[in-house]
C-alpha cells in the first residue's frame, strides 16, 4: 500500500465532479465481483468516459456535495484508489464513502467552497493535516474541515486493516505466551 | 439532559455512563451482517491477515441475496468460496440461495433485537431501526476489524427528530412518507445524523412500514433511523420490553420537523435523483418498460397485496413487464398462501426468486439504452439498472402497480380497485 502523506504538499492535476455522484458511478453494480484490474477501467465512466484511462498517479478529484452517495460498496473508493488518485477534496461526502476511504487508506478532505476554486485541469496543492487546498494559478486557498484524531491515524498506519493486522498478532503471541 | 435512542444505545456498547453527539467512541457491537457481494472478500482479507477465528460466530450473518442464484459460474465460484469461509468459521446465521434479502431476514428471525447495535456491509442495514436497533451499513475493511475484534469505533451522531401527526389517507403509503422527506429536506438531510420518529401518530406505522422508511431514510444521509421501541415493537417481539433503551423526553435533538400524514399523496422520486420528488399525478402519463415490485424496501406481503388489490382480474399493459421479487421465503409463502402471487401471476406478473433481484444492477431484469423502470426500489441513480442511458423512478407498491395496469406512470387513485 502507498503510503499516505498527509503532511507534504501534494500537487495533482484536478479531475472537476458535480454533485451527488454515487457508488453506482464509482463502482457500476455490474462489475460488482470482477477483478480489480477490469474494475477500475469503469471508474466513473458513465459521467466521464476519458476518466479511468487518462487519470494518472497523483491526480485529484474535485467535486460537489454528497460525493459517494449509495451503496456501503468498498470497491467506490478502492477503484479511485486503484487508479493512483492522490485525494479526493468534496463540498461534503456521504458518510459511509468517507468512512471507507479512510479505512483504506485514500486521503478525503471536506471543503466547502472548492468546486469554485478550481477548473478542471488545473494544478491542485493539498495539505491534508492543515486541510488546506490551494490553486497555484489562482492563487485562492481554501481551509477545509480538519480530519478527527481517529481518521488521521487509521490514514497514518495504512488503513484499517493495518490496525487489525496489528491486533491479531497480538492476540496471536498472547496465546503463545499463555500456552 | 437526557439521551436521544442513538446516545443511549451508543453509551451502552461504549460502556460509559453517557456519550453525547459528536464524541469519538469505540463500542462493541452486538450484531455483524455480510452478504454475497462481500462475504468473499471478507473471507479472503481474513485468511491474508492470518485471522483464524471471529469474536463471536453467533453474532455474524452471512445472507447470499444479491446473487441469488448465481447468475454465472464466477459467482457460483464466490458463493462455493462464501460456504467454504462459513463452514471455516463455525457461522450458523448462514442464509443461502433463496432465503431472502438479509435486513427482511435478520428482522423476520429477530436476530435484530431492540437496542441493539448492527453494523452491515449493505448501507440499508439503517432498516432495523425499525425494531429500536442501530443499524448502519460501513464496508468489508471495517467488516473485517469488526467480526474479528468485536468492535468498531463510531462519532456519536446528532439526532433530528420527526414528529407524525394526522391520519394517511390511502393510496398514499409509508413509502411515500419517507419520499416526502427526501422531495423536502434533499438527499442530505440527515447526513452523519440520526433521525428519530415520534408524535401521536407514530403508533400507525405498522412493522412493514417502519421497514420501508428506516430503509430509505440512508437515502438522506442517516447514519440511523430509529421507531423507538412501543406496542407494535412489543407485539413483533411478544415482549414487554422493559430492558429496551428509549430515547428520554428531555433528549436534546439537533432540530425537530414534523409532518401531518393526512397532507401526503402518492409520490414519486425522479431520474437521477432520490430528492428529485413529485407528486405522481404531476408524472401521469409517462410511458413504462418495468415495473418492480420487491427489494428490502418494498417486497414485503404487505407491498405485494397493495399491488395485487390494483392488478386482481387485470392485464399488466401490454408495453409494460411487471417483476416482482419478494423480500423473503417466508413473505414467498405467505403470498402463496394467500393467494397474492396466484393475482398476481395472473394479471403477467413475472415471480422472481426471494433476493435482492435487479435493485442493485447486477441481474434478474436490468434496463437497456432508453428504456425506463418504475419500481418500488431505493435507489434511481444513473446506471443502477444497468444502462445508463435508463431512467429510472422510484414510487409505493400502489403506485408501481397501477403504473403497470396503465402501462404509464399514474396516481393510483386513477386507477380502480376491486373492494374486499
Amino acid at each position: 500500500m502507498a503510503e499516505v502523506r498527509l503532511r507534504e504538499v501534494l500537487r495533482g492535476r484536478v479531475w472537476k465532479f458535480g454533485d451527488d455522484i454515487s457508488t453506482d458511478l464509482l463502482a457500476p453494480g455490474a462489475y460488482a465481483v470482477a477483478p480489480l484490474e477490469e474494475r477500475k477501467r469503469h471508474v466513473l465512466e458513465t459521467v466521464r468516459p476519458e476518466f479511468p484511462h487518462q487519470v494518472r498517479p497523483g491526480d485529484v478529484v474535485v467535486a460537489g456535495c454528497n460525493f459517494g452517495c449509495g451503496s456501503s460498496r468498498e470497491t467506490a473508493p478502492e477503484g479511485l484508489r486503484a487508479l493512483g488518485v492522490a485525494c479526493v477534496v468534496a463540498e461534503s461526502f456521504a458518510r459511509i464513502f468517507f468512512r471507507n476511504a479512510v479505512a483504506l487508506g485514500l486521503p478525503v478532505l471536506p471543503c466547502p467552497g472548492v468546486s469554485e476554486l478550481f477548473d478542471d485541469g488545473d494544478e491542485a496543492e493539498v495539505v491534508l493535516a492543515e486541510a488546506r487546498v490551494r490553486n497555484p494559478r489562482t492563487g485562492a486557498e481554501l481551509r477545509g474541515q480538519p480530519l478527527p484524531p481517529v481518521m488521521v491515524e487509521i490514514l497514518e498506519a495504512g488503513g484499517i486493516l493495518e490496525r487489525l493486522r496489528a491486533w491479531n498478532a497480538h492476540r496471536v503471541q498472547t496465546k503463545a505466551g499463555r500456552g | 439532559m437526557g439521551h436521544t435512542l442513538a446516545e443511549a444505545i451508543l453509551s451502552r456498547a461504549a460502556g460509559q455512563q453517557t456519550v453525547r453527539a459528536g464524541q469519538f467512541v469505540t463500542c462493541e457491537v452486538d450484531f455483524c451482517l455480510v452478504h454475497d457481494i462481500f462475504a468473499g472478500t471478507l473471507f479472503d482479507t481474513l485468511e491474508h491477515l492470518g485471522v483464524d477465528r471471529l469474536w463471536d460466530p453467533d453474532r455474524v450473518a452471512v445472507v447470499l441475496d444479491h446473487f441469488s442464484p448465481a447468475p454465472s459460474a464466477a459467482v457460483a465460484g464466490l458463493h462455493r468460496r462464501i460456504r467454504q469461509g462459513v463452514e471455516r468459521f463455525g457461522i450458523r446465521h448462514f442464509f443461502d440461495t433463496g432465503q431472502g434479502i438479509c435486513h427482511q431476514l435478520l428482522v423476520e428471525r429477530r436476530l435484530v433485537r431492540p437496542g441493539m447495535l448492527v453494523v452491515g456491509t449493505d448501507s440499508h442495514s439503517t432498516t432495523y431501526g425499525a425494531v429500536a436497533a442501530a443499524g448502519t451499513g460501513i464496508g468489508t475493511s471495517e467488516m473485517a476489524y469488526a467480526v474479528t475484534t468485536g468492535t468498531l469505533w463510531f462519532q456519536v451522531p446528532p439526532t433530528v427528530r420527526c414528529e407524525l401527526f394526522g391520519r394517511l389517507r390511502p393510496p398514499a403509503s409509508w413509502k411515500d412518507l419517507i419520499l416526502h422527506l427526501l422531495g423536502r429536506y434533499g438527499a442530505e438531510f440527515v447526513q452523519y445524523r440520526a433521525l428519530e420518529f415520534a408524535g401521536e401518530a407514530v403508533s400507525q406505522v405498522d412493522l412493514a412500514g417502519r421497514m420501508s422508511v428506516a430503509n430509505m431514510a440512508v437515502e438522506a444521509g442517516a447514519k440511523f433511523c430509529f421507531f423507538p421501541p412501543d406496542a407494535v415493537t412489543r407485539r413483533f417481539y411478544g415482549e414487554d420490553g422493559a430492558t429496551w433503551p428509549t430515547p428520554d423526553p428531555d433528549a436534546a435533538y439537533e432540530r425537530t420537523v414534523s409532518v401531518d400524514l393526512s397532507s401526503l399523496e402518492p409520490l414519486v422520486a425522479l431520474p437521477h435523483r432520490v430528492d428529485h420528488v413529485r407528486p405522481a399525478r404531476e408524472v401521469q402519463g409517462v410511458p413504462v418498460d418495468q415495473a418492480f415490485i420487491g427489494s428490502c424496501t418494498n417486497g414485503r406481503v404487505e407491498d405485494l397485496e397493495e399491488a395485487a388489490r390494483y392488478l386482481r382480474g387485470r392485464r399488466v399493459h401490454p408495453r409494460t413487464r411487471l417483476l416482482v421479487a419478494p423480500a423473503s421465503r417466508a413473505v414467498y409463502e405467505e403470498a402463496s398462501r394467500r393467494g397474492i402471487l396466484a393475482d398476481l401471476v395472473a394479471a403477467g406478473a413475472v415471480v422472481l426468486p426471494p433476493g435482492c433481484g435487479p435493485c442493485f444492477g447486477g441481474h434478474l431484469g436490468l434496463l437497456g439504452d432508453g428504456e425506463r423502470c418504475v419500481g418500488t426500489h431505493n435507489r434511481n441513480f444513473q446506471g443502477r439498472m444497468g444502462s445508463p442511458h435508463a431512467e429510472i423512478y422510484l414510487a409505493s407498491p400502489a403506485t408501481v402497480a397501477a403504473s403497470a395496469v396503465v402501462g404509464y406512470i399514474t396516481d393510483p387513485r386513477e386507477v380502480e380497485v376491486a373492494v374486499g
